[in-house]
């Protein structure tokens, strides 16, 4: 398979295949979960579910002054390269393009220097992230295989988009096609891996602020 | 179609904004003087190995200008060796019989090699004399 | 293309040659720095250059078209620096070529079997054009298949040039779904050296810097890992374009005549392949030097990668998938939907089934 034939299949057939098993997994696994259902609740409601879940959702994206604290490294870490990933996914030019393509939507880009730099700021939050993980004895004891995979899956896009944009090492359609392959790779997984946390975790917050709602107290 | 042989026409307009091969250049060209200053050796750039935008090559030819020295070549078509307002930096063009531009060099040199006479070309003039004097010495004989 | 011319020919040396014709060897310098940079080799490769081609030796070419346009043999033939490739091409010894040769029919069929009897090990061989695997009817000359007159007229050559994209790589006959079981000449020939000179043409003084490199040399020049040299595919269109700087910081043409593609932004959105197509294009360029198609305004097409007609289409950038995604997700999310309804509806079931066979421990069933 010659390199161009490479990068036709990835952006053909490759695409296609990640694109319906992403799309199919995550549906089916949300479906999962909101058709388990609940007990109805038989007291006396005395606030809005509504109000208390989305009331949460926003909450907990803010910490509070003791847990920052305790885990400011995480946070901090956490949230910038949160940030540069969504970022770099969604405001890079010919990813614009892609989204337009598909869906039909586009939006304005954010400038390409701009973008480089978010993808090197968040690859070294990545970097910072795993060696934390790994060295410090709790987190490593906590971490299983899985969490290990899902880094992997976020850091590989953004590694191999960055050589990708600046042409190192092996020829140029090689790099942009080991890109998007990546990319394949993570959306076939994602529905299987904790990556679902994209979608669940705010079915999570809204639902943990429901609850508290409902009985008319702040959660 | 034809190039004119003082300098090239492009047909594109483009902003100012593209000149960003210019100076790069001109720092070479400065880099490659310094070293004939210094140790004498001289250099050459082809200007058809370097991505230029429209216009690019105009600039770099009026930046270099012109200085005391023209000379024309009339081999396989025209040659133009001048030397620029800057001493020891040469401009050479090569066109062909349909004055079409086939190579255009800087030369950072004392003198470009090939405004000097050849050895090759020394040995069948000085045959080609002979000749040419042992013809007429025949003449007068048998006239 | 006489056989006398050939044997008169035949042992001088092109510097011979070149001195009988009477051109200095100051003309000869001059033509050996315009070759040099025809061979986009440095300057500095002068004095080699022109010490090979004072001892090159006139080769024997033969040129087989199959499956092509002869766009290919329009370009070099168009290739206007007259003087330069007039010396090389009095030089070479071109034995055959159906659309340039005088002589047709059997006539033409014997000089090719006469070339090759006579300088066998030692010709060149240029093929244009891919050859049909799925019907040997489907291109033959002088009812030969292209598949055999390639094996055969191959067996002899020193070396194979494959000119043009068809003949390196398939090319437009081989593009999807190839009716023709179109290959390429590197699919077929093995035991020889190949070089690979893609392009849809490709560029005239490419073609004639390859040739003049092996009569130069007398070998092959640096081929990169799909036989082209790297002298002239050696970087990316991308790597090399002045507008390359607007792609960097993010300004692109959106369509053909907005502000943008005034301005002379960057293509990429409008389909340039520049990024990953490897050629000489942007220093080289066409025409003499002229322009090529990113500096008229257009994205580049990818011509002299394999498979170039098969990318999606010139118009979809890079970043684009080539195939309907769109249709397809609307599916799945649709059949997922319903696979999704009924995984819950079994997980309920099996909720209400567990819920139905409980039963609660009494005191009595933990005393027995």
């Amino acid at each position: 398979m010659s390199e161009i034939e490479f990068l036709d299949w990835v952006r053909g057939p490759g695409f296609q295949i990640a694109a319906v098993i992403f799309v199919a997994g995550v549906i089916i696994r949300i479906l999962e979960i909101l058709m388990l259902g609940r007990k109805k609740n038989l007291a006396e409601a005395r606030g809005s579910e509504m109000l208390g879940g989305l009331r949460t959702i926003v909450t907990r994206s803010m910490h509070d002054k003791a847990t920052f604290q305790r885990s400011a490294f995480t946070i901090v870490s956490g949230y910038i390269f949160h940030t540069g990933l969504l970022l770099s996914i969604f405001f890079f030019a010919p990813h614009i393009l892609m989204f337009k393509e598909v869906f039909g939507l586009s939006w304005p880009s954010l400038p390409t220097p701009v973008i480089d730099a978010l993808a090197v700021i968040s690859i070294i939050a990545l970097l910072t992230i795993i060696a934390r993980r790994m060295s410090n004895k709790v987190m490593r004891f906590l971490n299983t295989p899985g969490d290990y995979l899902a880094w992997l899956l976020t850091i590989t896009p953004l590694v191999t988009g960055y050589m990708a944009f600046h042409r190192i090492g092996l020829p140029a359609p090689t790099l942009l096609a080991i890109h998007i392959l990546s990319v394949e790779i993570l959306l076939v997984l994602f529905p299987f891996t904790k990556l679902m946390h994209a979608f669940t975790l705010f079915m999570a917050r809204w639902y943990n602020g429901a609850i508290s709602g409902y009985r008319g107290v702040a959660s | 179609m034809k190039q004119s042989i003082v300098s090239p026409q492009f047909n594109i307009q483009v902003e100012n904004v593209m000149t960003w091969n210019v100076k790069p250049l001109l720092h070479e060209i400065r880099h490659s003087l310094n070293r004939l200053i210094e140790t004498g050796e001289s250099s050459v750039i082809d200007l058809r190995s370097i991505p230029l935008a429209p216009g690019e090559e105009e600039k770099i030819l009026t930046a270099l200008g012109r200085g005391e020295l023209r000379a024309e070549l009339d081999a396989l078509g025209k040659s133009e060796i001048i030397e620029t307002q800057y001493a020891g930096v040469w401009l050479i063009s090569h066109y062909n019989e349909n004055e079409e531009i086939i190579g255009r060099f800087i030369e950072v040199t004392v003198m470009p090699d090939i405004l000097c006479s050849q050895s090759a070309d020394m040995i069948d003039a000085s045959q080609r004399l002979a000749e040419a004097l042992q013809d007429t010495g025949g003449n007068n004989e048998g006239g | 293309m006489s056989d006398r011319k050939n044997t008169a020919q035949a042992d001088l040396t092109l510097g011979e040659v070149l001195r009988k014709r009477g051109i200095s060897r100051r003309s000869f310098l001059k033509f050996c720095a315009a070759t040099a940079s025809m061979m986009a080799m440095p300057p500095s490769m002068v004095p080699a250059i022109a010490a090979a081609l004072e001892k090159a030796r006139r080769p024997s070419v033969i040129w087989l078209s199959f499956q092509e346009c002869t766009g290919c043999t329009e370009s070099l033939t168009r290739s206007h620096s007259t003087t330069i490739e007039s010396l090389i091409f009095d030089h070479i010894s071109l034995d055959y070529h159906h659309t340039l040769q005088a002589a047709a029919g059997t006539h033409a069929e014997a000089a090719r079997i006469a070339s090759m009897e006579e300088n066998f090990g030692k010709y060149l061989l240029i093929v244009d054009g891919s050859i049909p695997m799925g019907n040997p009817g489907y291109s033959t000359i002088a009812g030969v298949s292209n598949h055999d007159m390639l094996m055969e007229t191959a067996k002899g050559a020193a070396a194979v040039i494959a000119v043009g994209t068809c003949a390196a790589y398939g090319g437009i006959p081989h593009a999807d779904p190839n009716p023709t079981g179109a290959v390429s000449v590197g699919d077929l020939i093995k035991d020889k050296p190949i070089i690979n000179v893609p392009g849809c043409p490709p560029i005239p003084v490419v073609i004639t810097g390859v040739l003049t490199h092996f009569l130069t040399f007398g070998e092959l020049p640096e081929l990169d890992h799909i036989g082209r040299p790297m002298a002239f595919y050696g970087k990316s269109i991308h790597d090399r374009c002045y507008r390359r700087p607007f792609y960097d910081k993010g300004l692109f043409a959106e369509t053909f005549d907005d502000e943008g593609a005034k301005k002379g932004w960057c293509l990429y959105k409008l389909g340039c392949k520049g990024p990953t197509t490897y050629n000489a294009c942007a220093t080289t360029k066409w025409n003499d030097g002229t322009s090529f198609p990113i500096e008229a305004g257009h994205p580049c097409l990818g011509c002299s990668e394999p498979d170039f007609w098969d990318g999606g289409g010139f118009y979809k950038a890079l970043s684009m998938p080539t195939e309907n995604i769109t249709q397809n997700i609307i599916y799945a999310a649709a059949g997922a939907a319903a696979a999704g309804v009924a995984v819950g509806a079994l997980n309920r079931a099996k909720k209400s089934k567990a819920q139905a066979t409980h039963q609660k421990v009494k005191l009595e069933d933990l005393n027995k």
